[in-house]
């Protein structure tokens, strides 16, 4: 990703993003940014604001100050199918597929949040190519696959919506290592088809590896940026930054 | 002593009920769906067309102008209170929300209340538009009225359309996810407005069809009209379990069947009787299901519509 482009266009703007819930600060002043076909992590402990800080670009939470721009466009205050329909979609913590519709049915939910369904047949065959699995169980209901499909559903009911914008929360959380991988392999396979995506994610020095950029929070704020070249260090940047 | 005759008039009879309780458990349920609301004025939008047919019948319209005038304000109500009520306190937590349909509910009354008064003292108004289908036709010995026919034509069709709605077409799948998991379905870019507005559409015209029903049952429109009904209909759906939409309908149907039949049994003087026999079924039954009779025993994510 070249910064020029960056500079010039980024695919996700957050500019001194400020959440409250109650009393309570979640996000306080979170500036961040995603160029057009960057990845881009979010790492931190539990707690630290980076769910929150996905689910105001969604607009799940009405942020009480700060800026969200998808490719200029300012976004904040939208209802979240709004969010959805100007091609932002989120894969949500804990997969959150609907158990009782089919596979398919749910993947037909991911074209909801766009404006026109040609070409709808080829990107269903798309993410089939990429989770087999999911085309083996297409007629069976999301609520009998094992937590590893599931997210391989969500995954896949999100790429079928062509988004601009790709989040993930914490795509990796409770599955086995082997599953994880697949995760990762997934991801890096939508990668190469160049969709935007911002990684929330508790695995720290796998995501700062494989992202182009990677953000430390914690309490609310980003505290690092960190890049590939750091990820052989990561544990103990991670460490020492937490121990103080 | 009370003297229990159940005969096959009676069954007949009480099969028309359960057809008009299961229609207003399915209007009821489609809103609890995609609102996690129960709407207590129900019964009123009932209310409300069964008045229309009755003050159609006094102008001397036809019966198809009264009917589609029924179908037109129930409808026209059934937005007005989406508009004014549901989506303004959508946001709300749902004990808000409940007061407000009481509200809502106590305000329809009121007003019919007055209208009543008004214009026809406290009998109320005949509603003789359709009272041609309160006649029976003996069938094998059986007076069966046309409006018992009618209802179960009604509600066969009706739950007919539904089931095609929501299983085979693009908003029925967003309705049906928008009633398991609101959230997700507005994440994926589902719109709220569009699932809950044809909820409330759907609930309006079948409430509107409802109000004929009940109205070439029962003539006289008054202002408590289809209060009765709506509260034990209510019981029902919580009965057969209001998480799912085939369940709370096959709790209206059931509870519409049975009060037809301990109604039919009872002789008239012991009619007074029917609440406690009903309701004492109700209690055991939540005793020994709480979720619903007809619900599977599972407690987690369930779908709703």
């Amino acid at each position: 990703m070249s910064t020029a482009a960056a500079v010039q266009a980024p695919m996700l703007e957050v500019a001194g993003l400020d959440v409250r819930y109650g009393p309570v600060a979640a996000v306080r002043g979170v500036s961040l940014h995603v160029g057009a076909g960057e990845i881009v992590g979010l790492i931190g402990p539990n707690g630290a604001g980076k769910s929150t800080t996905l689910h105001a670009i969604m607009g799940l939470v009405p942020p009480r100050a700060g800026e969200v721009r998808v490719a200029g466009h300012r976004l904040h205050g939208s209802a979240p199918e709004r969010v959805a329909r100007s091609g932002v979609a989120l894969v949500p913590e804990g997969r959150r597929i609907f158990a009782e519709l089919t596979v398919e049915e749910n993947l037909r939910l991911g074209l909801a949040g766009r404006r026109s369904r040609d070409g709808a047949a080829e990107d269903f065959a798309a993410v089939y190519e990429l989770f087999p699995v999911l085309r083996e169980f297409r007629r069976r209901s999301a609520g009998a696959l094992s937590g590893g499909q599931q997210q391989q559903l969500a995954i896949a009911r999100a790429l079928v919506a062509r988004p601009k914008l790709l989040l993930l929360d914490e795509p990796s959380l409770g599955l086995a290592p082997r599953v994880v991988d697949l995760v990762f392999d997934a991801l890096a396979e939508i990668r190469e088809r160049g969709v935007t995506v911002l990684l929330v994610e508790q695995r720290a020095q796998r995501t700062v590896a494989f992202a182009d950029r990677t953000y430390l929070m914690s309490n609310g704020e980003i505290r690092l940026t960190l890049t590939p070249t750091d990820a052989a260090d990561t544990d103990r940047m991670v460490a020492a930054y937490f121990a103080a | 002593m009370i003297v229990a005759v159940v005969d096959a008039q009676n069954l007949v009879d009480a099969l028309g009920l359960g057809a008009i309780y299961a229609l207003m458990a399915v209007g009821i349920g489609l809103v609890f769906g995609v609102l996690r609301l129960v709407n207590f004025a129900y019964g009123q939008l009932i209310m409300a067309g069964a008045f229309t047919l009755a003050y159609a019948s006094r102008a001397n319209w036809p019966t198809w102008a009264a009917v589609l005038a029924c179908f037109g304000v129930v409808l026209a109500l059934s937005l007005i209170m989406e508009v004014a009520v549901f989506r303004p306190l959508r946001t709300q937590s749902p004990a808000v929300m409940l007061v407000a349909t009481f509200a809502v509910a106590f305000l329809l009354q009121s007003v019919a209340l007055l209208i009543v008064l008004k214009v026809q003292g406290q009998l109320g108004v005949p509603a003789s538009a359709v009272a041609q289908l309160s006649r029976a036709v003996t069938i094998a010995g059986v007076d069966i009225r046309k409006v018992t026919i009618v209802s179960l034509v009604v509600a066969v069709v009706a739950l007919g359309l539904l089931a095609v709605l929501l299983g085979r077409t693009t908003i029925g799948l967003q309705m049906r996810a928008a009633a398991t998991d609101f959230t997700t379905a507005r994440l994926l870019g589902v719109s709220a407005n569009r699932v809950i507005a044809l909820a409330v559409v759907l609930a309006g015209v079948i409430a509107a069809a409802v109000a004929v029903l009940l109205t070439a049952r029962t003539p006289y429109v008054q202002s408590d009209f289809a209060l009765h009904d709506t509260i034990i209909v209510l019981v029902g759906v919580v009965v057969g379990g209001i998480e799912r939409l085939w369940t709370a309908t096959l709790g209206g149907f059931a509870i519409g069947f049975a009060s037809g039949v301990i109604n039919g049994a009872l002789p008239t003087d012991k009619s007074v009787y029917l609440p406690s026999a009903l309701f004492t079924l109700v209690i055991l039954v939540l005793l020994i299901r709480p979720a619903g009779l007809f619900a599977r025993g599972r407690s987690s994510v369930v779908e709703r519509v």
